[in-house]
């Protein structure tokens, strides 16, 4: 072949550089499968086993542990719990931040800014700062304690949910807008028949959003729900854990193994989606 | 909540498109306010519910912290008003510094890695050199999507001194059993082993949206010009990322302080209190010692550190910018 000699470095460079970032990059990607492995090997295997530290894969594997979980620590019921709550907040939460999010894109009206301005400013407040007086309120005002509602009610229409639905409003066209308001239209008619079936794209991706964070949440859900019947899938575990030295955790891996399921094939299905919410915030924004 | 009927009762006001003028918002003097309130009524009864809400379970209980933070209160029976004592005992409470001290540690233990790995990662991917690219992400970015219950406990395991995977690793290349999770200071490298795991492919998948914004030509151009892959990496990739590293950073420092569940199941902020955050500490006041009062002035001056830490960070990294 005809190169120069500073083409035939390059190329030399090129595959050496090519090979390295394989090393790295699959290397990478098996130390973060690593856990999942091993907690899928786990839940095969009866506590001895998992405490020898002799074999990594189950000598003698059994599903003990999961029939455990299901019967003794009733699974079904905590992912029913799970599953009510993360729908419904998620379901709520995503029409009320596109409903949000249309208003702020598409509408000009006194006070816009400052309105938008305070819903931002209203991200960056940690919710440990509200989770006494909020608790408190729970408790003495609603009458919440124990039941599904203060993990769906409040956050219900979040600000980075309106933000980011905002960003998709955007793009919209306005032609389509107007025409429907000529044909007669009314404006939630709008919304409901024009605007959100134009962006399902961004609702699916702030949907797995939601959903993802409602099935993982752990500490308002630990704070609100106190009988063991109403607990979401991570109390479920945490439960498990019992007293000092007493954690089951053969029962524990089988239920993580169960926790990641929804969420895994989630993942797989709609992945793109929710690559494309994640960045949608960082780049823009 | 719609009613339709309300549409049909006048004309349906000029609803006002952004980006173009409103001719009737100009008319001055006095167009009642009512009437102009009912122009707006669609936009505004579409927003109202983040307001609503906003004001009852966020502005509301802001302004009912501050009345609990001014008294002893264990939650029920009567509230004893004791001014700013709560903020006084906050000053000399030891445990409650030591936590918020072990947040800032645990932040320089993981952050600038994670981070710079990120940054990395995400350079290697965006490079085209790699097929299944998607696979590499998805594999990367996974950890995410784990309930961190079930990640904690699954290190907890993995991490072992005994049984562990990490010391059966260490151990065939001819390393010593690390105490993991039983010495102060491992157990803050495993809580940050922890968070990497979690939290590495979101980074790498926003510094990997930020770089598919710089034009590859750049690049090239300084290749073509003799540079060498890391001299592009410092002096392109770097500065012209740098908004996305701030934006990941700052997002680093918010999530570092709020960190709850992890080190609760991994090492029950232990030993010796090493790992016990913030909000473990507000969490335990309130409900397992029913300080309500104090809890709420513990959540102030937290969340006054983090702003002032978010504002430092950000200072220090944008000044570095002009130097």
């Amino acid at each position: 072949m005809n190169l120069s000699p500073l083409a035939r470095r390059r190329r030399r460079e090129d595959s050496a550089a090519r090979a390295l970032a394989y090393t790295v990059v699959v290397g990478l990607s098996a130390l973060m499968m690593f856990p999942f492995l091993w907690m899928l090997v786990s839940s095969f295997k009866p506590f001895e086993e998992i405490f020898a530290g002799d074999s990594f894969l189950p000598r003698d594997p059994t599903l003990r542990n999961y029939r455990s979980l299901f019967a003794q620590s009733d699974a079904l019921g905590k992912i029913w719990n799970s599953l009510f709550i993360a729908t419904t907040a998620t379901a709520l939460s995503v029409f009320l931040c596109a409903l949000g999010g249309y208003a702020f894109a598409k509408f000009r009206f006194p006070g816009r800014r400052v309105l938008f301005g305070l819903m931002l400013a209203s991200m960056t407040l940690p919710f440990a700062v509200v989770l006494v007086p909020l608790f408190v309120m729970m408790r003495n005002y609603f009458h919440w304690i124990d039941t599904p509602w203060p993990l769906i009610i409040p956050g219900a229409a979040n600000a980075f949910g309106i933000f980011f639905m905002r960003q998709y409003m955007v793009s919209v066209p306005d032609e389509m807008l107007d025409a429907a308001r000529v044909d007669g239209a009314s404006e939630f008619g709008i919304f409901l028949r024009i605007v959100l079936p134009t962006t399902i794209p961004g609702l699916v991706g702030l949907g797995i959003i939601f959903f993802m964070a409602s099935w993982n949440n752990f500490l308002w859900p630990s704070a609100v729900l106190r009988s063991p019947d109403n607990y979401t899938v991570p109390l479920m575990l945490r439960a498990l854990q019992g007293p000092p030295g007493r954690t089951a955790y053969d029962v524990l891996m089988a239920g993580s193994v169960v926790s990641l399921v929804p969420m895994l094939v989630i993942f797989l299905l709609l992945q793109r989606y929710l690559i494309a919410g994640i960045t949608a915030g960082s780049v823009k924004g | 909540m719609i009613d339709d009927r309300a549409s049909g009762q006048s004309h349906i006001g000029p609803v006002v498109l952004a980006g173009r003028p409103a001719p009737l918002h100009r008319q001055t003097g006095v167009v009642p306010g009512l009437r102009r309130l009912w122009k707006y009524r669609w936009p505004l009864l579409f927003i109202s519910p983040f307001y609503i809400l906003f004001c009852v379970f966020m502005a509301y209980p802001i302004g009912f912290s501050v009345w609990l933070s001014l008294h002893q209160w264990r939650g029920v029976g009567e509230m004893r008003w004791i001014g700013l004592d709560n903020y006084a005992a906050l000053r000399h409470d030891r445990l409650f510094w030591e936590t918020m001290r072990n947040a800032a540690i645990l932040f320089v233990l993981y952050v600038p890695a994670m981070t710079f790995s990120a940054v990395v990662i995400a350079s290697i991917l965006n490079t085209g050199f790699l097929r299944l690219q998607g696979l590499w992400r998805a594999l990367i970015f996974l950890p995410h999507i784990t309930s961190m219950v079930a990640a904690g406990y699954t290190f907890r395991l993995m991490l072992d001194t005994h049984s562990g995977a990490a010391n059966a690793a260490l151990g065939w290349i001819g390393l010593g059993p690390v105490p993991w999770l039983d010495d102060r200071w491992w157990a803050r490298v495993s809580l940050g082993l922890l968070m990497i795991w979690a939290w590495l492919g979101y980074n790498t998948v926003i510094m990997l949206a930020g770089l598919q914004t710089i034009p590859p030509e750049l690049a090239e151009a300084a290749r073509v010009d003799g540079a060498g892959r890391t001299q592009v990496f410092r002096h392109i990739t770097i500065p012209l990322l740098r908004p996305v590293i701030v934006f990941a950073l700052t997002l680093s420092v918010i999530g570092t302080f709020q960190m709850y569940t992890e080190p609760l199941v991994l090492t029950q902020g232990g030993p010796f209190r090493s790992t016990r955050t913030p909000v473990m500490e507000i969490f335990s006041t309130t409900f397992e010692n029913v300080k309500f009062g104090y809890a709420a002035a513990m959540s102030y001056v937290y969340f006054a550190v983090i702003v002032f830490v978010t504002l430092v960070q950000f200072f220090l990294v944008t000044r570095g910018d002009s130097a």
